[in-house]
């Protein structure tokens, strides 16, 4: 999959905005503290968006010290810097291409040999590095003591210690960051070297490849990268190395497949060099806090016990918090928001009222009435993550998520999905596969959200009285089978099976940030708000239209006709063409199809609607219209995200497909099951 | 004393090793590698159940791993007297 994604990436030149300012980049590992010290510099300077081409996000930002403005560029966080995902290549394709002035590499005090893995491979790139040495705090609190003067001398670069989520340190290594700009300050970094073994044949391979090693990248960076077996950079070099280079190459490699080994063995070698001195651990047999909370968190019985708890509570919160908030939205502020606007566009032509009460403020309100959800589970997310609990519920995970073929990581974005199919969508982020990610994606909209069960929560009731209860069970049942039915196929025809690698670091525990968890709703929240009032808007607006054309009145509408045109595909699943259109109408918003019922029967759903629907529907034409809710294509907020995140239409339109063709599937088996059963 | 290799996956709770080598494929061995994972390097075990993933503690990091992946990854330790 690797030589995949290789061709494509080095085209794009990265673009930033870069005014005279100094350029300074952040780098660092994952579970660093690398947003949090991000965050700290640049408040709410920040912007958010995505590399281009790529759906990693991208931050960047500015901030002012000493009367001088610095830009900010959040690199995504890399263990390494080969090409293992787009993170990589992005990180040091930034490096190279767009020569930020300084590169401040972030590492982890409290595990210093790991995160100076990354730090090995910047000090071999054209741009200053200085050190952030994050995370003191935490460090000091597993016992391990680090001397920052020793690390420096030994690295030869400045290392300013701090702990970016106590604010401390950070006007030190704007300080240090001022004077090596300034030249001030040495920067002469020790170089890792190869492993002895091998450094004969780096140097037979620099020589092989020197004259035809294309700019910015430097010769003897490209031979590692060689050795390394990094698909991009091989791909690159087979494009410009003449043949019988190429043949040189390849058959020197041959003979050396344990040249990455040799590689990374002399990073590690040149690690121990550095931190030998520096670094104090605690005695053998000190029990730390982490180690102490895994035991409960990790145990397979445990960990899931604990896990069903922290879930439980998100859903407690989302409905003692999240709903009465939700339907005051709803019923004072859109609701008195749309009676206001009717009053005043009274004297205007009914359909200046009715595109702007119905389509625009009908299609936003719907998606604006969810933000106390979506911050609910957001702010969750974030919780869990910084804390460093989310690698836990992954990993207690990982059994069952085995049998579609993922692994643990992909639960968590699972579960935002009971909230809402968007952020569940954009949740899948934190997944490194990118098949495992798109299969993901994928089956997320199966998990049935807050805006369906509320179609559920209003007809079940009134077609099954006392028995609601279990049919809303067993719908939701239904939803979960369907998903591991669909995930286990999908991954067997579209993934051929494949499973990715279950690598995964488990962060130390570490007190909450809240200002990162704050920034990062905000960020989220704002980004969906955006959304809602641009490409939802728009499809609300042209579903409203064609609900009105071409006279004005929704009996005889175009959606309408096009409701009765696809009325036999209907009758399979025991709907008639007003049911039909109920679900077409559920796109813009699910709870849409309750409205549209309304409209049809010419009855409001708190005044008489249910009683019209049982007297119309039978029980078995009710049952399956649930079950086509439940499964049918999702929200277009939903598609809207799928677009984004797997930027891609096919993908996109392959997930509409899907969802059209399980829903019909198992709507016709539920009602024809539901008739000869006599329900 | 004597030395013995055991896949990774086979090593008890709270027991140390040394890593001898990987088969585990190249992409594979470069995630490994890039999380501290090197011929030679200690590993110690710090969870493992007998099945299902399990935790190491490697260059002072944990790090979780599929029992698949551990299974490719060789190590020695010292048999117990």
């Amino acid at each position: 999959m690797s030589a995949g994604h290789a061709a494509s990436s080095t085209a794009t030149p990265l673009l930033v905005v870069r005014e005279k300012m100094p350029l300074i980049a952040l780098a660092g590992q994952p579970n660093v503290g690398k947003s949090t010290l991000f965050n700290l510099l640049t408040g709410l300077n920040q912007h958010v968006g995505n590399w281009p081409g790529k759906t990693v996000e991208r931050r960047e930002g500015s901030f002012n010290f000493d009367d001088h403005q610095f830009g900010l560029v959040d690199l995504p966080g890399t263990y390494s810097l080969t090409a293992n995902s787009p993170e990589e290549v992005i990180a040091r394709e930034f490096i190279l291409r767009e020569r930020p002035d300084i590169v401040v590499a972030v590492v982890n005090a409290a595990s210093l040999e790991r995160s100076l893995y990354l730090v090995a491979e910047l000090v071999t790139l054209p741009a200053p590095v200085i050190v952030a040495l994050n995370m003191m705090d935490v460090a000091e609190h597993e016992g391990i003591h680090v001397e920052s003067e020793v690390l420096e001398a030994a690295l030869g670069i400045p290392v300013v210690p701090m702990s970016a989520t106590r604010s401390t340190g950070a006007h030190e290594l704007l300080g240090i960051i001022c004077k090596t700009l300034d030249g001030d300050l040495p920067n002469a970094p020790r170089q890792p070297e190869i492993r002895a073994d091998h450094l004969a044949l780096l140097k037979e391979t620099s020589r092989i490849i020197a004259g035809h090693v294309p700019d910015p990248y430097p010769c003897e960076w490209v031979a590692l990268k060689l050795l390394e077996g990094d698909a991009e950079i091989t791909h690159l070099m087979q494009g410009t190395l003449p043949e019988e280079k190429r043949q040189a190459v390849k058959n020197l490699l041959r003979q050396h497949d344990d040249a990455l080994l040799a590689v990374a063995s002399g990073r590690y070698e040149w690690i121990e060099r550095m931190v030998r001195a520096a670094v104090a651990r605690p005695k053998k047999g000190q029990v730390s806090w982490t180690n102490q909370i895994d035991t409960w968190a990790t145990h397979p019985i445990g960990g899931l016990l604990i896990l069903a708890g922290i879930l439980g509570s998100v859903f407690w919160l989302t409905f003692t918090v999240g709903s009465p908030l939700q339907n005051w939205l709803d019923t004072r502020v859109v609701g008195g928001l749309s009676n206001w606007l009717g009053q005043l566009l009274a004297g205007y032509p009914f359909w200046l009222k009715g595109l702007i009460v119905d389509g625009v403020l009908g299609g936003a309100g719907a998606v604006i009435t969810f933000l106390p959800i979506m911050v609910i589970f957001f702010a969750a997310f974030g919780l869990l993550e910084d804390t460093g609990y989310m690698a836990r519920a992954a990993y207690v995970m990982d059994n069952l998520m085995h049998m579609m073929g993922l692994h643990g990581k992909s639960f968590l974005p699972l579960f935002l999905g009971f909230g809402c199919n968007v952020p569940a969508i954009m949740g899948t982020r934190v997944i490194d596969s990118k098949p495992a990610r798109l299969l993901t994606i994928l089956i997320a909209p199966l998990v049935p959200c807050t805006a369906r069960m509320a179609v559920v929560a209003f007809l079940a009731p009134a077609f099954f009285g006392p028995k609601a209860l279990l049919v809303s069970w067993s719908l939701v049942l239904l939803s979960m089978i369907t998903l591991v039915i669909s995930g286990v196929a999908l991954n067997k025809i579209i993934f051929k099976g494949q499973r990715s690698a279950f690598i995964m670091e488990m962060p130390l525990y570490h007190l909450p940030n809240l200002r990162t968890i704050g920034l990062l709703v905000w960020q989220r929240s704002l980004s969906f708000v955006k959304k809602a009032g641009t490409n939802i808007l728009a499809m609300a607006v042209a579903v409203w239209i064609l609900s009105m054309l071409p006279h004005g009145d929704f009996g005889s509408s175009y959606l309408v006709q096009f409701g009765k045109w696809v009325a036999p595909v209907g009758r399979w699943m025991g709907l008639d063409w007003r049911l039909t259109v109920a679900l077409i109408t559920s796109f813009p918003a699910k709870e849409n199809a309750i409205a549209t019922m309304g409209v049809l029967f010419g009855s409001s759903p708190n005044g008489g609607l249910a009683q019209t629907l049982t007297a119309t529907y039978s029980s078995a034409s009710a049952l399956s219209f649930l079950v086509v809710t439940m499964l049918f294509i999702p929200c277009m907020a939903t598609v809207a995200a799928i677009r984004q995140e797997t930027n891609s239409w096919g993908w996109t339109l392959l997930s509409i497909a899907l969802f059209l063709a399980i829903s019909i599937a198992a709507g016709s088996v539920v009602y024809h099951l539901a008739l000869l059963l006599r329900l | 004393m004597r030395a013995m290799q055991i896949p990774l996956a086979e090593l008890p709770v709270d027991q140390q090793a040394t890593i001898v080598r990987f088969s585990n494929g190249l992409a594979e061995t470069n995630r490994l590698v890039s999380l501290g994972f090197t011929p030679g390097a200690e590993i110690d075990m710090a969870q493992n159940y007998g099945r299902g993933p399990l935790i190491v503690t490697v260059r002072g990091a944990r790090v979780a791993l599929g029992r698949r992946e551990a299974n490719k990854i060789m190590v020695e330790r010292r048999a117990e007297k």
